[in-house]
């Protein structure tokens, strides 16, 4: 290259078409995209690690009352039937569709659990300008590779789909776990807004003493 | 916008020289083995990318075939038994007059597996011929696939959801066919499939790498 380069800790490449920029800090609340493929590099908000550790343990402890608590109820004709989260991953317990339940059951509890659980593990000290607990990284790094196979937001338009197929046979209701569930939805997609990998990361490895 | 700094006529980390890192985006200098801020692997291009891809599509496509053949729902009554497919079950919801909700199921059963076999053969190809056109387009193309993937599991929760509620002993029961469990399948593949596909080397078909990598 002409032009020598610059320190190899002021340079960010992007993740998607590895294309080499200088990496500066950003105003408030801006976004920094990849010049040639547009994807977005960073994006700077203050006290974000403190905003999404909360948003984090909240959708931990609304997941928990998501599948504690009675999801469905529908009656026919004087029969009745409840529902919980954990009847919806045993629907497929029968025989052939066994694997089936197990996916399921990670896609909508297991994963979401972990991917949550390892974000306040790894976040946690950092909120409170602590040293990272040992591993921290490799939570973070967990939690970002398992975001694509968590599938809460998937399954809650699933039970929409359902409930109006069932509408015309029987009345349904909805308990206290479809809420907390579609809470879950939505503190998920924000909290996931707020990540910013960059940052994240380099406040990971910059561990105050 | 935001900039991330001028970069002088925009080259890529490799033709400095160089490796990023895909989980944090710290640079290092090429074959360097882990990354030293996250850990994480360094490759500067993934060389098996499209042999994963091509695999994973392939099962993820025989499995779709079972799938659409097969039943998704098996539903008792009192009076009948019924067995619907997914396209049966569209065209049940259009009887009832549910379009919304049709469309919905169509697009995420249907519409979104076709298009995403199309879309990653698209890819696959056209980083093989080295084609260097549309690049901001397949570049697209791609992050809707990565996207867009996992909405096809809708109808398999669909299908959890009402056979874990309409279970009224002898009045209406549903339960899960074997199409459920192949549809998983192939959106499971096809999601790996599109995570296999190194964006990367969308953008390396106008350069010139002599590296033998």
């Amino acid at each position: 290259m002409p032009q020598p380069l610059p320190p190899l800790d002021d340079l960010v490449a992007c993740h998607q078409c590895d294309t080499l920029h200088v990496a500066q800090d950003l105003p408030e609340n801006a976004r920094a995209y990849c010049q040639r493929c547009g994807a977005v590099m960073m994006t700077a908000q203050s006290a974000s690690i403190m905003r999404i550790l909360s948003l984090a343990m909240t959708a931990f402890v609304m997941l928990i009352a998501a599948i504690s608590f009675p999801f469905l109820s529908l009656d026919a004709n004087g029969l009745h039937n409840t529902t919980s989260v954990i009847d919806a991953v045993l629907a497929f317990n029968d025989g052939y569709a066994f694997p089936l339940a197990v996916a399921v059951a990670f896609f909508i509890i297991i994963i979401p659990l972990v991917r949550l659980g390892a974000l306040i593990y790894a976040l946690g000290p950092l909120a409170r300008d602590q040293r990272p607990h040992a591993g921290a990284k490799h939570a973070f790094g967990l939690a970002e590779r398992l975001r694509p196979w968590s599938m809460a937001e998937i399954f809650i338009v699933g039970v929409t789909v359902a409930l109006i197929k069932v509408a015309g046979l029987a009345a349904v209701t909805v308990g206290p776990a479809f809420w907390a569930f579609a809470g879950v939805v939505i503190v998920t997609v924000l909290k996931d807004q707020m990540i910013c990998r960059y940052s994240i990361w380099e406040a990971l490895d910059h561990q105050p003493d | 916008m935001g900039s991330t700094g001028p970069s002088a006529g925009l080259i890529t980390a490799r033709e400095a020289g160089l490796v990023t890192c895909q989980r944090c985006g710290q640079v290092h200098v090429i074959n360097t083995a882990y990354c030293k801020r996250c850990d994480g692997p360094l490759r500067s291009r993934d060389t098996q990318s499209l042999q994963k891809v091509w695999a994973f599509l392939l099962a993820g496509m025989i499995a779709y075939i079972p799938a659409n053949i097969y039943p998704m729902l098996l539903t008792n009554t009192l009076v009948e038994h019924t067995e619907s497919t997914i396209v049966g079950g569209v065209v049940d919801l259009i009887h009832h007059g549910s379009f919304g909700i049709a469309l919905i199921v169509f697009v995420a059963s249907v519409m979104i597996p076709i298009g995403k076999f199309v879309a990653i053969i698209y890819l696959a190809l056209s980083v093989q011929n080295r084609s260097s056109d549309n690049q901001h387009e397949r570049h697209k193309a791609y992050e809707v696939v990565e996207f867009i993937g996992r909405w096809s599991m809708i109808d398999v929760f669909v299908v959890a959801i009402l056979s874990a509620l309409v279970q009224l002993n002898t009045v209406a029961t549903i339960n899960p066919g074997i199409a459920a469990l192949s549809f998983a399948l192939s959106v499971i593949f096809t999601m790996l499939s599109a995570q296999s596909f190194d964006s990367r080397l969308i953008w390396d078909a106008d350069r010139t790498y002599n590296d033998g990598h």
